[in-house]
């Protein structure tokens, strides 16, 4: 970043600030890819589609971003324990996976669930992948595997009759 | 008294099970007696013994106030009143009348008598009323929603139209001033609400919103500010309000929330759902341990 730790305390008044800040700005760029996703005029099944693409185009291109919510995030709670507990600092993006799944449920293209598991299936999926890839054990490229994850996600998710 | 200077009231009754009579009887005392001595009740078909419906039919003199309660059909087959049609019957008062009111949902929209599957001729009284005899009303038609309606707000409606002779009224013809806010507004359980804290049926703790179908959020009534019997309301005691002031009563399922993966369909009024969503996950992050005990062990 060509600039000197010390420096960081200009802008932070801490690591655990820093460490806030960055998930805030790392989720926060998931959530604004995934609102365009909502946003768009297609059905609930190719925003899945769409968005496990945009996703993982993430992971490849700026895999820091999405390790540091992997690895720092989820590995060191108590970090984050005061002001980012819960849904805190990363509430954008959970609140655009609620709007995707309540609007595939009321179109009925979803199946009825509790929010939970559904939410955690669809991150364990996507963190899931993107801890393959950065272990660097995947056969393929990333992308080739995009359609294949979101089918599978789309399972676990669509109405049944 | 000379009741030849009060404006003369006559409360039609037509498909109904009584419940706003019994709800205006229930009136606060005082209020009451104020009614009966500032109107006259020329008729109500359980009240009052002097006149029939016979004679206010053929009476020259016009009706000043005409309440309806119940829902309209003109299938004399499913429902009549002394061999005619409540439909018929109803028209013949409205050509009568200065001011005409509906008082309870089934007058307003139908009701419950609407959901009826084997006759679907059943409508509220302003789907029911010619239009020539509207245009010759002195005030549009004014639509008192509720099962049943408030006694104050039929109170309160009269009173104003006989002082001020208009009231402003919403889209759906109901008093501003009675329907502008909503059932959620003076509800003591709001605290709940904004912490997202769940409660149960009959029970003091809690928000009735998120399991049990309250529809306080969404519903325009001031029944949480002019209390049941000057006291309480249905949520205060730990029944959620079934929204039985707008159009769409009654509902589905109205002890239950509608939910989508855990994520409730209808949000409070005037706020986008992507909004409530991102409030409630922050309320939700934070667990309030008061609002979390019985108020009483």
């Amino acid at each position: 970043m060509k600039m000197s730790v010390g420096n960081m305390y200009n802008y932070f008044s801490s690591k655990e600030e820093l460490a806030k800040f960055a998930i805030k700005y790392s989720t926060n760029i998931l959530a604004i890819e995934l609102r365009e996703v909502n946003n768009m005029n297609i059905s609930s099944k190719e925003k899945i589609y769409v968005f496990v693409r945009k996703y993982l185009e993430n992971v490849q291109k700026s895999p820091e971003i999405i390790e540091y919510f992997l690895r720092v995030y989820l590995s060191n709670r108590e970090v984050f324990k005061q002001g980012c507990e819960g849904f805190l600092c990363v509430g954008e993006f959970v609140t655009e996976v609620m709007i995707l799944l309540d609007e595939g449920a009321q179109k009925k293209e979803f199946r009825e669930q509790e929010f939970f598991p559904a939410f955690g299936m669809l991150m364990g999926c996507l963190g899931g992948f993107a801890f393959l890839s950065g272990e660097n054990v995947l056969d393929k490229d990333l992308l080739a595997y995009s359609d294949a994850v979101a089918d599978n996600i789309y399972r676990a998710l669509k109405y049944e009759q | 008294m000379n009741s030849k200077q009060k404006p003369t009231v006559v409360w039609f009754q037509a498909i109904t099970c009584n419940g706003n009579t019994h709800s205006l009887l229930s009136a606060n005392a005082s209020r009451l007696e104020l009614f009966f001595d500032s109107f006259n009740l020329i008729y109500h078909p359980s009240l009052t013994i002097e006149k029939t419906l016979d004679d206010i039919l053929t009476q020259n003199e016009k009706i000043d106030f005409l309440l309806i309660e119940g829902a309209i059909t003109s299938n004399e087959k499913f429902f009549s009143i002394s061999n005619d049609s409540t439909f018929n019957l109803l028209n013949k008062l409205s050509s009568k009348s200065k001011y005409i009111i509906a008082v309870g949902s089934c007058a307003s929209n139908g009701g419950m008598h609407a959901k009826f599957t084997q006759n679907d001729d059943i409508y509220g009284i302003s789907d029911s009323i010619n239009e020539q005899t509207i245009n010759k009303l002195e005030h549009s038609i004014i639509n008192l929603t509720g099962c049943p309606v408030h006694p104050e707000w039929i109170l309160q409606t009269l009173f104003t139209l006989k002082n001020y002779g208009k009231m402003q009224l919403d889209e759906q013809k109901r008093p501003k001033e009675l329907y502008s806010t909503l059932a959620h507004h003076g509800c003591t359980r709001n605290e709940y609400f904004e912490w997202k804290v769940e409660g149960a049926f009959g029970e003091k703790e809690g928000c009735l919103f998120y399991d049990q179908g309250c529809r306080g959020p969404m519903t325009h009534s001031s029944c949480n500010k002019i209390l049941w019997n000057d006291i309480s309301s249905k949520t205060r005691v730990g029944m959620p309000c079934i929204g039985c002031t707008e159009s769409d009563f009654p509902r589905e399922n109205m002890l239950e929330t509608k939910k989508n993966i855990g994520i409730p369909q209808d949000v409070p009024i005037g706020i986008s759902k992507r909004a409530y969503l991102s409030i409630t996950g922050i309320a939700k992050t934070f667990k309030i341990d008061r609002l979390n005990k019985k108020l009483m062990d």
